[in-house]
């Protein structure tokens, strides 16, 4: 699409609304700061902000079946209509249909990292808190490279009592 | 502590003397949870929704997260004050209006609230001023594990917590971050940050979350994935590197505005200032863009005699439910216009 008061690519795209009627404007960056009023060169690198965090997207989501959770009675084809899951055995139910549409939505991640409960949900057994060790080692890692021995000697006791 | 009572004075998040507040607005985390052994709210009959709700408004008040914790039913609270939940960003939109058995519990301070039967069975959310990202996950960690050793929540190892939508399963840590992006607007640079922020999967948003257009150069800047990097991670991409660099191009931005255009700057300012001081019918959207452009002005320097605290009250109690609840009553159309104006006048005039 090209801007609408030059002949160069729009790149944004404004809808305004007059006297109770809407018009779409397209118009390049310029164009755009010029209709705002104050208009400066443009300088900054935020294309820099991308470098470090390029993802890849991953497949389509399964096609539509007839699979019913037996627990909560929802189907899989109820739950893409609106996208809301009936309930937790769900994620059990519908594992394999539901591992494509979570790497989608999460940048490829199929699985969890992070913080655990202490007890496991229902059975009020404690649970030992997981310990992440990838990311010990990272933190290791940046204590030696800041010089950090302290800290350093505190991680790596962490890594080796959770590795048993 | 009553829900009036909160019409007094804006929350701690809009004191405005949070760490780089000249850009930064607010820091905000949310935790999805929900209890196990119950299904998620799409699947629940009226009575099992109540007795939820009952079971976790309980679990909340016996916990004393805060003090002086109020808890609204929402079910029985009359639409103002829900809009005035809303307003304060205590509760979301979507909570505010849907049906059935739900509530909120607000700690005084307002910095810790938490939603009882929104999407997810509890949203824990912790709203701080300026860039306190770490502080905010301080605080929303210790208010989980006090909740969680009282109730079981779904979790299930290879997906983490369990939510209603999977969107959120994983960590269920919804990190926002509010901002105030004068200069870059008015630069015409600030879809080049959409388009970065759109390529590093975040969500850009106004002023009220999902759904909602940016008024008055706010925007609300969140994570979208929650699965597969630990809180930690999240947190830190926000807080160390993304946050700040948007930061320097927003100071960038105001200082090139300073030397190339210092005089449309000012009038830029001024007209804003001029047209608070003295106008005599206000709508809510052109509140919010001159209550912006004042914000600017008194952070570069250029308005000396107004401060921030009061820009950042008026932004707040101008608002619709505000104003009616100050005022008492319900204000429509010019009324409410002419209430607003009369409220910001007399505040920027000194009387
Ligand atoms: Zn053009
Ligand atoms: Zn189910």
């Amino acid at each position: 699409m090209k801007c609408e008061n030059c002949n160069k690519t729009a790149t944004v795209h404004l809808t305004e609304i007059k006297g109770g009627k809407k018009y779409e404007k397209h118009l390049c960056e310029q164009c755009a700061a010029a209709a705002e009023g104050l208009p400066v060169k443009s300088h900054m690198p935020i294309n820099e902000l991308l470098t470090n965090f390029v993802m890849a997207h991953s497949g389509l989501p399964a096609k539509e079946q007839s699979l019913t959770c037996e627990h909560c009675g929802i189907t899989w084809a109820e739950f893409r209509q609106n996208g809301l899951l009936g309930c937790p055995n769900d994620y059990v139910a519908f594992e394999k249909e539901l591992t494509p549409l979570l790497a989608r939505a999460h940048d490829g991640a199929t699985h969890h990292v992070g913080k655990q409960p202490t007890r496991r949900g229902g059975s009020g057994v404690p649970m030992k808190r997981h310990v992440d060790i990838a990311r010990l080692r990272k933190d290791l890692q940046k204590a030696i490279e800041a010089e950090d021995y302290e800290k350093a000697a505190k991680l790596r006791d962490q890594i080796k009592e959770a590795e048993g | 502590m009553k829900l009036s009572d909160l019409t007094q004075h804006a929350g701690e998040w809009l004191r405005g003397s949070g760490p780089r507040s000249e850009v930064v607005i607010s820091s905000r985390i949310r935790l999805a949870r929900n209890v196990a052994g119950f299904n998620f709210l799409s699947r629940c009959t009226r009575h099992q929704r109540q007795v939820l709700e009952q079971k976790v408004r309980q679990t909340i008040l016996d916990a004393s997260l805060a003090p002086q914790t109020l808890y609204v039913d929402l079910e029985q609270a009359p639409e103002v004050d829900r809009q005035l939940l809303v307003e304060r960003h205590l509760i979301s939109k979507p909570h505010a209006a849907a049906e059935g058995a739900r509530g909120v519990a607000i700690g005084k301070d307002e910095t810790v609230s938490i939603m009882v039967n929104e999407e997810d069975h509890l949203r824990i959310q912790v709203l701080r001023s300026g860039l306190q990202l770490q502080e905010a996950w301080d605080q929303i960690n210790k208010v989980d594990d006090q909740l969680e050793s009282k109730l079981d929540f779904s979790f299930n190892p290879r997906f983490g917590y369990l939510t209603a939508c999977p969107t959120n399963v994983g960590t269920g840590i919804r990190v926002s971050v509010m901002l105030h992006l004068p200069a870059l607007k008015l630069t015409g640079e600030i879809e080049k940050v959409f388009r970065a922020a759109k390529d590093l999967k975040l969500a850009v948003r106004g002023l009220y979350g999902e759904g909602t257009e940016a008024t008055g150069d706010f925007y609300q800047i969140s994570n979208q994935s929650t699965l597969g990097r630990s809180e930690d991670e999240i947190i830190e991409d926000f807080g160390d590197s993304i946050i700040p660099k948007i930061i320097d191009y927003e100071h960038h931005a105001r200082k090139t505005l300073i030397s190339e255009k210092g005089v449309a700057l000012d009038d830029k300012v001024s007209r804003a200032l001029g047209l608070l001081r003295s106008a005599r019918l206000m709508a809510t959207d052109e509140t919010l863009l001159l209550l912006s452009h004042l914000r600017m002005g008194v952070h570069m320097g250029r308005v000396k005699d107004v401060d921030l605290g009061t820009i950042n009250e008026l932004f707040l109690l101008t608002q619709p439910a505000h104003l009616q609840k100050i005022q008492g009553k319900k204000l429509e159309g010019d009324v409410r216009r002419a209430a607003r104006a009369d409220y910001i006048r007399a505040r920027l005039n000194g009387h």
